[in-house]
């Protein structure tokens, strides 16, 4: 069985399937052209270096945030609590910002950075240690970690760490013009995307060529046998669920340094829960990850256009990206079937 | 201050009082469609994507209808619908109950954006209130007593739900197909089939919780509607250790904690009133860590319920 072919060939089976159902709503809801519609998806994504750019700066904070549940789920463990991390890490990196603001900037850079990976990565660890010392499920308390970070940002950004001057959209301090991470050179992409990559690369490397790696295999596999080999479970989990929060800490710190110049609100806008589909997507796979955040991200930066040429609502991407989800988290079905399923016919026309 | 009708301090409980009530109800909705979704042993993590359908629909049918209650109807099919393709997705050998539960969340909030696009303007009309404060002088206790119907079927609903699960034939196969698959096999009833079902009805719960966003509290259709209630309806069933009747305390108090913050806001406290917010989820994980031990799961938890193991 060419497992590696299968799973092209089921992804693009759920991907044509969605297009089909997207293209059946555009037709009958909304009078449009599906074909012209994917047309100007694809102009308002890849169409020109301006929307690649877009794009590309619309993937970045999903890669990141897609490690964190990504990682731990090498061990068996699903966090669903992306957008927490993030948030904390965003908050944290603008509260380190504001006090280092005197500095050099890179010295700024690398402590708002330290001071997000920190804050993210404990944020996840408290949830996978939860899981191991006190049986405590890590998926729900995850999610209540989202809750009670958001809560914390909101409490600290309208109360101690409030800048006066931010009247209706209640806001940290800016960490300064100086401070802020800029684009990669020569383009409009900012640094949060190089981060990611590097990410992904170093995740996929550990995970590959390691024994830390290999023993997060067998955790994930089989935890009895890991204990029995005298593994060190508990560890495993506090690494890789921090190493996984640090990168939505980072996600969050990417938002905070080049994009928003500061915390508040705009921070929790669903990064964290699109970061884990996005690794649900890419099968937990750190260097899979990279090309679907791309592609979601071209989904979402193709919405502006859609809605100018075709008057569509602006959600008519996020209905795109919900169906794609679907279709792909069903077609998980498929796996070890298709092929049995292709060979039954053969045999039957053989006959 | 002169509209506190010389009530002074007692504001803050009555805003409290009032908060709970009026923001409870989409609680209550949501969790008790949770509830009996998880205890026939599935996790529906979607009931947002559902809830915001709920509110468009009803929203939509009552301004071309000109009937709210019968929009509080098509949110409650549309929600059904929604939870029958939430159920029928996870019987798929292989597919993950949490992430297609986070799938149909986007893909529900989406498109009630998406078809509700043409009804942000527009003026629906009202569900209307019964006022249970008549015998008050005072405007404020008045204010605080304006129910919604909603509210007491919320109520009469879970009261019937936590009988239904524990005296009826049907209670006893829900509960079964939740807390072990080989006994609810064992007696002949199909586990599939119970699922299929309780996600179902749970569905339809939740779209009725969305059609009173929509129709009574806020009152309007628009992109802000839900402050997250579908998601943290998971958390408010686990905090009711999955019993009904404290699903409508949990919804209560959950009100009341969003309530306390405007609440004291307008007795001019201006710090650390957004940390109540907090405070269900940080109970909840607290009753967790003290329930919880390595060797056990959670008390009163679902046995087939993969989520929480």
């Amino acid at each position: 069985m060419n497992t590696a072919f299968e799973r092209i060939a089921v992804s693009a089976l759920a991907l044509l399937a969605s297009a089909v159902l997207f293209g059946l709503l555009l037709t009958f809801y909304a009078g449009v052209d599906p074909l012209e519609a994917y047309a100007l998806m694809y102009q308002g994504a890849f169409g020109s270096w301006f929307s690649f750019q877009n794009t590309l700066t619309r993937a970045a904070p999903l890669i990141l945030t897609a490690l964190c549940t990504a990682l731990p789920a090498r061990l068996g463990l699903m966090i669903i609590g992306n957008e927490g991390a993030l948030v904390a890490g965003g908050v944290a990196a603008a509260a380190a910002g504001v006090a280092v603001s005197g500095t050099t900037p890179l010295l700024a850079q690398l402590v708002m950075a330290a001071a997000a990976m920190a804050a993210g990565g404990a944020w996840i660890a408290l949830a996978g240690g939860l899981r191991h010392y006190r049986g405590v499920n890590e998926t729900i308390s995850s999610l209540l970690l989202t809750y009670i970070a958001i809560a914390l940002m909101n409490h600290f950004v309208e109360g101690p760490l409030r800048d006066p001057s931010s009247l209706n959209k209640p806001s940290t301090h800016p960490i300064g013009d100086a401070n802020m991470i800029g684009a990669i050179g020569g383009t409009d992409v900012h640094w949060g995307l190089a981060f990611g990559i590097v990410a992904c690369v170093l995740c996929y490397l550990v995970q590959r060529f390691t024994t830390f790696g290999f023993a997060m295999q067998v955790i994930g596999g089989n935890p009895k046998t890991a204990r029995m080999m005298g593994l060190d479970v508990g560890r495993h989990v506090l690494v890789a669920c921090g190493a996984g929060g640090a990168a939505a800490g980072l996600a969050g710190m990417v938002e905070v340094a080049a994009v928003h110049g500061k915390a508040n609100a705009s921070l929790a806008v669903g990064y964290g829960y699109a970061g884990i589909l996005v690794s649900f997507l890419a099968r937990h796979h750190p260097l899979a990850i990279i090309p679907v955040a791309i592609l979601l991200g071209g989904i979402g930066a193709s919405g502006g256009l859609l809605q100018r040429r075709l008057d569509l609502p602006d959600a008519a991407v996020v209905v795109l990206q919900g169906i794609i989800f679907v279709a792909i988290l069903a077609s998980e079905t498929l796996y070890g079937r298709s092929w049995r399923w292709l060979w039954r016919i053969k045999a039957a026309e053989g006959r | 201050m002169s509209a506190d009708g010389g009530i002074g301090i007692w504001g803050v409980p009555l805003a409290m009082l009032a908060g709970a009530i009026r923001v409870s109800t989409p609680f209550i909705f949501v969790s008790l469609g949770e509830c009996l979704t998880e205890r026939s042993g599935r996790i529906n993590l979607g009931l947002e994507g559902t809830l915001m359908m709920g509110a468009m629909s009803a929203y939509g049918t009552a301004l071309l209808s000109g009937s709210p209650w019968l929009g509080v109807l098509v949110a409650a099919l549309v929600g059904l619908l929604l939870g029958a393709l939430h159920a029928g997705l996870c019987q798929l050998p292989k597919v993950n109950d949490i992430a297609t539960g986070i799938g149909l969340m986007l893909f529900g909030t989406g498109l009630a954006f998406f078809l509700g696009k043409p009804y942000i303007q527009p003026k629906a009309p009202n569900l209307g209130a019964i006022d249970l404060g008549w015998w008050s002088s005072v405007p404020q206790v008045r204010q605080a007593l304006q129910v919604n119907h909603l509210f007491i079927v919320g109520i009469l609903l879970a009261v019937a739900l936590a009988w239904a699960l524990k005296n009826t034939r049907w209670g006893l196969i829900v509960r079964l197909a939740g807390e072990s698959v080989d006994a609810a096999l064992a007696i002949g009833a199909s586990v599939g089939r119970v699922r299929l079902i309780a996600t179902s009805v749970g569905g339809a719960f939740a779209g009725i919780g969305g059609a009173f966003l929509s129709l009574y509290y806020p009152g309007s259709w628009n992109e802000g509607l839900s402050s997250g209630q579908g998601l943290m309806a998971v958390a408010l069933v686990i905090f009711a250790r999955w019993d009904p009747i404290r699903c409508l305390w949990a919804s209560l108090l959950f009100g009341a904690a969003g309530a306390v913050s405007p609440a004291l806001q307008s007795i001019g406290v201006t710090q650390g009133y957004y940390l109540f917010s907090a405070a269900p989820y940080i109970l909840t994980l607290a009753l967790m860590i003290a329930t919880c031990s390595p060797a056990r799961s959670l008390r009163g938890a679902p046995g087939e319920l993969g989520a929480v193991r």
